[in-house]
């Protein structure tokens, strides 16, 4: 902060023993078991600053950007479930914090946000680095506060604590005056409320889904983010009654991977199986999920044939999107339970068979590219692993490839599709579980928007994030679009003039890096990527021109989905036409010409 | 697809008194692009607690959606949608007719048809207070049109459901007490007391 301004209160004239709402704010954190905080300081947030050297037990995270704080402590809300906490100061601080407190909100995530802002007679004269900043989150919060007055200070960290946590979970912001953190508090110090219950879904409700399920010739269950920690109820409920399931993006790891009722992704870049499970059913039951476009394609044409039965704790999803037949209002986890007791082991033999055939349509990527790559990377994971991942193909790539055993080991953005999400995710997850490998699949472009966390990397030593950039110099996922549906007219997204050089730019960092070009190339550079003690980046360099497929085009129906990419098909048909007979095709896809 | 119906819907909201809870409400409805007709806010029998009665023109799905939508904001204490339960409402308008030595009389008498009071004479323009419903309010408007309305001003309407609380449904006020609303407003009270008795420190 530049000028020293004559009216504004100083912080020097306390005692170090005197309580300010500065130190209140800090007690009532380490009272709620917050144990590290992301942020980054600046004038009207100093005084809680300077209070935190007195509060050595919680861990403050100094990251370069404000948003990637946000992102930092969205990643570790994602990974343990538990409340993240980011720090900033007013104005340009506070409104740094925006796109993750939109991310979260999106995503359900809870998270805390604290900003400072002018003192209370500066607010509203446009005072140096002032910003509305509850005025700017109204939409994007469950709730937000300025706290006028110090004695209602840490009541109000530990209510929005508790709103953040409560229900369907998302961020909460606490905006506090410079002056109200330097003022003298004399009050008790709150201890953490009690987790409010959530409502068990009604017994007639739990009947009318079990009526349905028992006259069900074609049912399927789809869950979404709000079941990952019913993950358990949910997978003795679809076993119990031979139940085919499909995880979301949000959802993937509710429901393990190797299950063979496992049925793979819905939506845009869902599995053919999974898509054409949701058109032909005839009872879909979503579990904690709000039915998003990306997962619906054409809402006329979604689930056609299908009575829907929708568990849902917050009352406003049910019926937004899609019309709800069965709605079960209430914890995921007590209606899977209630929903088990009345199992009948489904017998559908044609349904089994018909989802068989349709999951042998999955292609795995057998020549050199993105999916490729992506591949051998997500392989090479243990079901403890943190899987991270920017927004982009790579992201939709890695959904598609990876198989996740156990919920809460995928964090991506999935709402609000935010690129520079990936890596301080995975910084914030890793920091909360220092003895978990966690990896960030990013693509060039995203990691560009948050590159500068590499220094949060080397601040803390953090060893266990490991990095890898799939690189195809360009904005891949709307070159894809611009492929197809914008006549091949490319225009800005090609990055392969100007992308730094990875390696040094991690190096700069003091960060190892390694880079693989070729598919010969790629296992002995995983393995040294992951062998490394430190935190490592890869760099896999593939064709520019890689499609991520299935898709179902924007404002198609699943069923209309494109199951395979138009552009290998032709290449094989024409490998096929050149190779002798007898002999089979060897993957030697070129990789296509440069933008 | 036919064309969903759209109608006027009566809701009152029981929210906190606190800042920026009137755009808390109004965002709400903005971000779907639904127009919120009138809306008329004051306070309550309960010290911290204001009243708010909207009519939004839409559907009935538009209207559910908007008001899961307002329960889950922090500020919202209750909602009362009017269009389950039988209900009085009012408005009030000021209107402004301009008068000529001829008209003055005629003009006074259809206002005292509708009851309304004259709350300012002026030479050329009388000035009527009517209270009423909708459509009492809008005829006395067109009754006062051929005459050259210069001003008009409505409140927008209030309502409150019939009979004693105790005859309500309990979907209205779960289990038909009048005071269901204290568990909520528990602490608001001493909160709004505290900040009373703090100096400003700057």
């Amino acid at each position: 902060m530049g000028q020293a301004d004559g009216q504004e209160p100083s912080g020097q004239e306390l005692s170090r023993g005197e309580m300010t709402g500065a130190k209140a704010l800090w007690a009532t954190l380490a009272n709620h078991g917050i144990t590290t905080v992301f942020g980054y300081p600046g004038g009207a947030i100093m005084p809680v600053y300077d209070a935190l050297t007195f509060y050595p037990e919680v861990r403050h995270v100094l990251t370069r950007h404000e948003q990637g704080a946000a992102h930092a402590a969205e990643g570790w809300a994602k990974a343990t479930g538990e409340i993240g906490v980011c720090l900033a100061t007013s104005g340009p601080g506070a409104t740094n914090l925006v796109t993750g407190l939109a991310d979260a909100m999106m995503d359900s995530v809870p998270l805390l946000a604290i900003t400072g802002n002018v003192a209370r007679h500066l607010m509203g004269t446009d005072a140096f680095q002032e910003a509305d900043i509850t005025g700017i989150t109204l939409p994007i919060t469950k709730h937000n506060y300025v706290v006028r007055d110090v004695e209602e200070l840490p009541q109000i960290i530990a209510e929005a604590i508790r709103i953040a946590r409560a229900g369907r979970p998302g961020p909460v912001l606490v905006d506090i005056p410079k002056d109200v953190q330097l003022a003298a508090y004399a009050g008790a110090i709150p201890s953490p409320h009690a987790r409010p219950e959530i409502p068990a879904p009604s017994d007639e409700s739990i009947e009318r889904a079990l009526e349905l399920l028992r006259s069900a010739k074609k049912p399927v269950i789809m869950a979404g983010g709000g079941s990952l920690d019913a993950a358990a109820e949910i997978t003795a409920l679809a076993r119990a009654w031979d139940i085919p399931v499909i995880t979301t993006l949000m959802g993937l790891g509710a429901f393990p991977a190797s299950d063979p009722l496992w049925l793979g992704m819905p939506g845009m870049h869902g599995s053919v199986a999974a898509n054409r499970a949701i058109s032909e059913a005839d009872v879909l039951m979503g579990i904690g999920l709000r039915f998003d476009d990306r997962v619906t394609g054409r809402v006329g044409g979604f689930a056609p044939n299908a009575s829907i039965i929708h568990i849902e704790l917050d009352a406003a999803e049910i019926g937004k999107i899609i019309r709800t037949h069965v709605p079960v209002r209430g914890d995921a986890k007590v209606a899977a339970v209630k929903l088990t007791e009345g199992a009948l082991k489904g017998v559908w033999p044609d349904w089994t068979a018909q989802l068989q055939e349709w999951k042998d349509r999955n292609e795995t990527p057998d020549h050199w590219g993105a999916g490729y790559a992506v591949k051998a990377v997500v392989d090479r994971l243990t079901p403890d692993d943190i899987l991270s991942s920017d927004v982009g193909q790579h992201q939709m790539l890695a959904a598609q490839l990876a198989r996740f055993e156990k919920p809460r080991r995928w964090l991506n953005s999935g709402g609000l599709g935010t690129m520079g999400f990936g890596f301080p995710a995975a910084i914030g997850a890793g920091m909360a579980e220092p003895g978990v490998r966690s990896v960030v699949i990013a693509g060039d472009g995203g990691f560009q928007m948050t590159a500068q966390e590499l220094a949060t990397l080397k601040m803390y030593d953090i060893r266990n994030v490991k990095i890898c950039i799939i690189n195809n110099s360009f904005l891949g996922m709307v070159r894809q679009w611009q492929e197809m549906f914008h006549g091949k007219r490319y225009s800005e997204v090609w990055l392969g003039d100007s992308n730094p050089d990875f390696l040094k730019l991690a190096d700069a960092y003091d960060v190892p890096g390694y880079r693989a070009s070729s598919a010969e190339e790629l296992p002995g550079a995983i393995d040294a990527w992951l062998a490394d003690p430190k935190s490592a980046l890869l760099e896999v360099v593939v064709p520019h021109e890689h499609g991520v497929f299935p898709m179902v085009p924007a404002g198609a129906a699943l069923y209309e989905m494109i199951e395979s990419d138009p552009r290998r098909a032709a290449e094989l048909k024409a490998q096929l036409a050149d190779a002798p007979m007898n002999e089979a095709p060897t993957s030697t896809a070129a990789e296509v010409n440069d933008a | 697809m036919t064309e969903p119906i759209s109608y006027d819907q009566l809701l009152s909201i029981l929210v906190r008194d606190e800042p920026r809870v009137l755009t808390r409400i109004t965002a709400l409805f903005g971000r779907r692009g639904y127009n919120i007709k009138s809306l008329s806010v004051g306070n309550t029998e309960h010290p911290g607690v204001s009243r708010m009665t909207i009519v939004v023109h839409g559907d009935r799905g538009v209207v559910e959606q908007a008001i899961r939508q307002l329960e889950k904001l922090h500020d919202v204490v209750k909602i009362i949608d009017h269009s389950l339960e039988k209900y009085v409402d009012r408005e009030l308008v000021l209107v402004k007719v301009a008068i000529t030595p001829e008209s003055r009389v005629e003009v006074r008498q259809i206002a005292e048809d509708f009851r309304s009071r004259i709350v300012d004479v002026g030479r050329h323009a009388l000035t009527f207070e009517v209270t009423g419903d909708e459509g009492k309010l809008t005829a006395f408007i067109e009754q006062m049109r051929p005459f050259g309305i210069l001003e008009t001003m409505r409140t927008g309407r209030i309502a409150l459901t019939r009979g004693s609380n105790a005859d309500i449904a309990s979907h209205i006020y779960h289990g038909g007490e009048s005071d269901t609303l204290r568990p909520a407003l528990e602490g608001l009270e001493a909160r709004e007391e505290r900040a009373r008795g703090v100096p400003n420190l700057f």
